[in-house]
């Protein structure tokens, strides 16, 4: 809010729309939705809303700190279905406390591997993580043998497990919680240390911030890590939630991140965005898909609405920079 | 009148970006067979009033007239309809395409069923390097070649279209003498066909010795037009800054020389450059002169850690050492201003502090994160130091003018007071009176203590800042003058291999 502030000191209402232009579609979508939907402005369903997209946030926080660095993560989608078979799975073989310890190792260590193959071999960032996103689905098939995965039903609503999903502090449910939360600390990271400026360099110019003694391949590598531990994250809050698993949960996320991350403005050739224009941007669409439910579309409707929405909003972002809605170019 | 009518003229043109009054009612005209230079500081509005003409900009106000006829330039292939060439300040090629895709982007020859015409292309672009003197042919990639020989291929482009006028801005910035003598053929060329040129250069002596008026632009205000025979360097800068500068005093006051900071023996990287030897002292400024392509930004980058010599030692204050990157090189106290800005120098997208103080980012935290009034402190010391023109530090690096650009990086560098400061062409692209501020900035800091190599292919610079002079021509050190005892014939033959110690 500060930042929005500040910058309305300078310059005419053309370039204030244009810089904070996702903000004012956010508001006008709202109030759009709010006078035009019975029951969307409710308390009740705005919270629903938040609450189902958490999983999607927490896992996008990760990857726009992959995208200002100027890679993508498609791989996040089946690291997460591994990351809740496991989790689940876990729970009532070794306990909740190690099997999310032991999650998190295995969940991070894929991430490594990526970091590795992109960071250290410089390898292409798109073909690496389309690579892992089978090669985990056919992890995560041997590790739980096609068969779904749940936790013992007795024990479901006496586990501590059960917090992450299905808690809550003071009314307010625990994924929002853990999904704002993170998002303020992974924010700070990102717009207030060394190590969010380094991101930033490297995204936007990778051989001016070798020139500038960035060690350009450990600020890629550790990106993916970042990326797999919001994964991990998600995949508590999920296996919590559901107390079950299968191998097909998450297909399709790393699109449905990706998309959120550039709904909110972030550059997908690195080095410009931020965290809370990713808040923004999962929000948006969650609220969009919630929206399109209550008119009584069907769940597929949602699909193509969303495909629009982000091609309105890149192609909005590109206008605003060159100051035309066509190209200048024949 | 027996002046000719000019071919171009702008009127009242205004142009503003946010926070910036660019341009500011500016007037200027080119007649037809002329060279018409345009002037003033970095920052001034020029590229942004030729930018304008190419139809990159448009202007908020004012008119364009060409041959009379008030028209609207809406964008650059408009502009090129109307015969309005520009050659960038910045390079604006595709690196991974080779010289003739690049030279007729967009209007390739073609045969029946669309197809590449080669063979026609091939022919077309073989001549037109002729003319230019190239020792490259077209199948060469972009990306293989020097920056001079890249602007020579910028330039190569402007010659496919038969222009009216024909805009250089600053074209001769990375360009070698030799190239230079074949540019300001070329420029002769068209003046003899008649074609209008506007020509951006911070250059004095170039200004003097090829253009027929000069047009001098301050802070975005025209102020005024003379003819260049009936003016001199003293009323142009004048014009220009509002005062005037000594610039051909020979300010070589040696500094107190210390302990010996760096020594480097025998160092050679493969056929780049081969057992090159030199000491620099504490309080010393050694100038490494040569053609480009000598090797001397090699072994800059050697020396920096973004090459690995494959022979030879490098001591650090009597120490050997060995540099495997540039963040081992940093915190040696090496620091390297990078030839090339917009590539090496500075994150674009960025604002003017963060760039600033990127390199140093790790020393200025409280507590975890960065300490906002250290970085600030930083940017606006250098910012005054080094005369940058940015409306706040939060303004993105890539909408400064070059120039500007170009005191960051060295306001960067300098920022990390470094014990060994390696500059490579440090006052490229920048105006008269911040050059003069820059070399007496590094003569105070050889004052101080620090140990400074200067990488430059001006010989005016290296002159006038250097303690000693090392010639290199292709790759190895020919000759080592002291300052007092240099004449320009002798630097020019042992550039150009003639002579080398053995002979001397
Ligand atoms: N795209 C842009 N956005 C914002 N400001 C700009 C933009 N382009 C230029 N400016 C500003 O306009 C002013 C004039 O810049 P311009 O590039 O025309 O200067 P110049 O005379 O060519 O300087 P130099 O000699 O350094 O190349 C500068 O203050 C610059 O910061
Ligand atoms: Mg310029």
């Amino acid at each position: 809010m500060a930042a929005l502030v500040g910058r309305l000191g300078n310059g005419d209402l053309k370039g204030l729309i244009a810089r904070n232009g996702i903000f004012i579609a956010f508001v006008v979508f709202m109030i759009a939705f709010g006078i035009g939907v019975d029951r969307f402005l409710t308390f009740q369903n705005l919270e629903n809303v938040v609450k189902t997209t958490a999983i999607i946030g927490v896992i996008a926080l990760g990857v726009t700190v992959v995208v200002l660095s100027g890679n993508l993560d498609l791989s996040v989608g089946s690291m997460l279905s591994f990351g809740t078979v496991m989790v689940v799975d876990l729970h009532d073989k070794i306990g909740p406390g190690a099997g999310i310890l032991v999650m998190m190792i295995a969940v991070l260590a894929l991430g490594a591997v990526n970091g590795l193959l992109i960071g250290f071999l410089r390898l292409n960032s798109l073909i690496v993580t389309l690579g892992m996103l089978s090669a985990i689905q056919g992890l995560t098939l041997i590790y739980s043998g096609g068969k779904n995965v749940d936790i013992d039903p007795s024990t479901q609503d006496t586990t501590w497990f059960r917090v992450f999903g299905r808690g809550e502090i003071a009314g307010v449910d625990m994924p929002i919680i853990i999904f704002f939360a993170l998002a303020v600390v992974i924010g700070m990271i990102v717009a207030y240390t060394p190590y969010g400026r380094r991101v930033y360099a490297v995204g936007g110019n990778p051989t001016a911030a070798v020139f500038s003694g960035i060690r350009r391949n450990r600020v890629v590598f550790s990106t993916y890590l970042v990326s797999a531990f919001c994964v991990g994250i998600a995949s508590i809050i999920l296996g919590s939630r559901v107390m079950g698993s299968q191998n097909t949960v998450g297909q399709g996320y790393e699109l449905l991140v990706l998309a959120g991350v550039i709904l909110g403005g972030t550059s997908l050739l690195g080095g410009s965005g931020s965290i809370l224009k990713t808040v923004i941007g999962v929000l948006i669409l969650g609220f969009i898909q919630n929206g399109l439910l209550l008119l009584g579309y069907p769940f597929f409707a949602q699909w193509i609405v969303t495909w629009v929405v982000i091609i309105l909003a890149v192609w909005l972002d590109v206008a605003a920079k060159r100051g035309r809605l066509l190209s200048p170019i024949a | 009148m027996t002046e000719p009518n000019p071919t171009l003229r702008l009127k009242g043109i205004v142009k503003t970006f946010p926070g910036v009054r660019a341009l500011d009612g500016v007037d200027f005209d080119v007649r037809p067979g002329e060279v018409h230079a345009l002037m003033g500081e970095n920052g001034a509005g020029k590229s942004t009033l030729m930018k304008i003409l190419a139809g990159v900009y448009h202007p908020d106000e004012g008119q364009i007239f060409i041959d009379d006829r008030p028209v609207v330039i809406r964008s650059p292939i408009e502009a090129k309809e109307h015969g309005i060439t520009l050659i960038h300040q910045e390079l604006s090629l595709a690196e991974e395409m080779s010289v003739a895709e690049n030279i007729f982007l967009g209007e390739l020859p073609r045969k029946k069923w669309g197809f590449v015409d080669w063979k026609t292309l091939d022919e077309r672009v073989g001549t037109i390097l002729q003319k230019l003197n190239a020792d490259w042919g077209p199948r060469t990639r972009i990306g293989s070649l020097s920056i001079a020989k890249q602007q020579m291929c910028e330039i190569a482009r402007a010659l496919t279209h038969s222009a009216k006028i024909v805009v250089f801005d600053e074209p001769t910035a990375s360009l070698t003498d030799a190239e230079k003598v074949v540019l300001f053929d070329v420029i002769e060329d068209l003046k003899a066909e008649g074609v209008g040129i506007v020509y951006i250069s911070h250059r004095m002596e170039e200004i003097f010795k090829i253009t027929d008026r000069i047009s001098v632009l301050r802070d975005g205000s025209y102020r005024g037009t003379l003819n260049t025979r009936e003016t001199d360097e003293d009323e142009i800068t004048q014009m220009m800054i509002g005062r005037s500068l000594e610039l051909h005093r020979r300010n070589i006051e040696h500094a107190e020389e210390g302990e010996e900071v760096l020594s480097v023996e025998g160092l050679s990287c493969g056929r780049l450059f081969q057992d090159v030897s030199f000491t620099v002292k504490a309080g010393e400024i050694v100038g490494f002169y040569g053609l480009v392509g000598a090797g001397r930004t090699e072994m800059a980058e050697t020396l920096f850690g973004l090459r690995r010599p494959t022979a030879g030692k490098i001591r650090l204050a009597g120490e050997e050492v060995h540099i495997g990157s540039p963040s081992e090189a940093i915190e040696k106290g090496i620091s390297l201003v990078p030839e090339n800005r917009k590539e090496q120098g500075l994150v674009l997208g960025m604002n003017c502090r963060d760039n600033i103080t990127l390199p140093q980012i790790d020393d200025l935290t409280a507590g975890p994160f960065v300490a906002n009034g250290a970085e600030v402190a930083i940017y606006d010391m250098y910012r005054d130091r080094l005369q940058i023109k940015a409306p706040t530090w939060r303004t993105l690096v890539g909408s400064l003018s070059g120039g500007n650009q170009q005191k960051i990086v060295i306001g960067k560098w300098l920022s990390m007071k470094p014990r060994l400061l390696i500059v490579d062409e440090p006052t490229r692209g920048i105006d008269v009176g911040s050059k003069s501020e820059i070399h007496k900035l590094l003569r105070e800091l050889a004052h101080q203590g620090y140990a400074i190599i200067v990488v430059s292919s001006e010989m005016p610079e290296v002159l006038h800042v250097s303690d000693r002079i090392i010639a290199m021509h292709n790759g190895r050190i020919t000759r080592t003058f002291s300052a007092d005892a240099v004449t320009e014939e002798d630097l020019i033959q042992a550039i150009s291999g003639l002579t080398s110690d053995k002979a001397a």
